[in-house]
């Protein structure tokens, strides 16, 4: 199997999710320029985390119209799992696949640190191997993951069991303690902490390991 | 106490390079919105303030225009100002 990691202009943990999946865990990686139509041959796609084109406008907004997006965007259609994380998860609200958008942190602060999660796995293809109510810990690192929606729809995602991540001590001021959102299917999952920093002892910690493991069956 | 709204825009200075909104053209080309010549980003921003009177108002606000809201080394800026109560 081979999971196919997007390269945006401005990406900047593409290496880091490269490490994790092969040096870590031996998966073989595709890197994907953001030009590329080709996702044939790929089990997966991850969008990692950076600044894709500098973040102009919007975090996300102009990487949405990516050309390897709308091959992303068939892909996830047919059941495809894909990831998004930080700048990912931006690009996947701006992209429609997931509802919402990520605003500038409540404290104007960027934040950097490990930081507890309640995971709810719900039917979501990438959190399988953690149980339901299990406390983890991630690390952020963003400036602008501060998760919004309107009212009704938080209540409905909550309902349905997309909010499949929670803060513990809420960094960000997200609504509904709000870190990572899965779709209805449960193959895209889109989170700000960042799975790929997790995945060896080296680097504190290894929560995030089951993350990226949970596609090898 | 009179209360006064104030829109302040403030924009790049033409000749300042604004990657941005180039980065943005771009991206309405892959929209499909076709034949955009010039795109500039610049910031549309949204003022309350008290004054005794309009031109007390009018030169608070060029104050915080010029020396806080914009750089005049790179952008240029204007003012509406209305009164609202």
């Amino acid at each position: 199997m081979t999971i196919g990691i997007v390269v945006f202009p401005g990406s900047n943990c593409d290496r880091d999710v490269r490490w994790a999946l092969e040096g870590c865990l031996g998966v073989p990686t595709r890197f994907l320029w953001h030009e590329e139509r080709d996702l044939q041959g790929l089990e997966a796609v991850v969008l990692p985390g950076g600044f894709s084109y500098g973040d102009y406008l919007r975090c996300g907004a102009i990487a949405r119209f990516a050309p390897v997006l709308e091959e992303v965007r068939r892909f996830a259609s047919e059941g495809g799992p894909v990831l998004g994380i930080c700048n990912g998860f931006q690009v996947l609200t701006e992209l429609g696949l997931l509802p919402g958008a990520l605003t500038r942190n409540i404290g104007l602060h960027f934040v950097c640190e490990p930081t507890p999660l309640e995971v709810r796995p719900g039917a979501c293809r990438w959190l399988g191997g953690y149980q339901s109510g299990e406390e983890i810990a991630l690390p952020i690192a963003h400036g602008e993951g501060r998760y919004q929606v309107q009212e009704d729809q938080l209540r409905q995602l909550e309902d349905n069991g997309q909010v499949v991540l929670r803060y513990k001590a809420n960094p960000n001021g997200s609504m509904g303690d709000v870190a990572g959102l899965c779709n209805p299917r449960g193959n895209v999952l889109g989170l700000m902490p960042h799975p790929e920093r997790a995945c060896e002892h080296l680097t504190g910690g290894e929560d995030g390991r089951r993350l990226l493991a949970s596609l090898l069956g | 106490m009179p209360h006064f709204h104030a829109r302040v825009q403030v924009s790049l200075r033409p000749s300042v390079l604004d990657p941005a909104g180039e980065a943005t053209r771009a991206a309405a080309g892959r929209l499909g919105v076709a034949g955009v010549t010039r795109l500039r980003i610049g910031k549309a921003i949204e003022v309350e303030i008290e004054a005794p009177d309009q031109a007390t108002a009018q030169q608070q606000l060029e104050l915080l225009s010029e020396r806080l809201l914009a750089n005049p080394v790179i952008e240029n800026w204007t003012l509406d100002l209305i009164e609202t109560a």
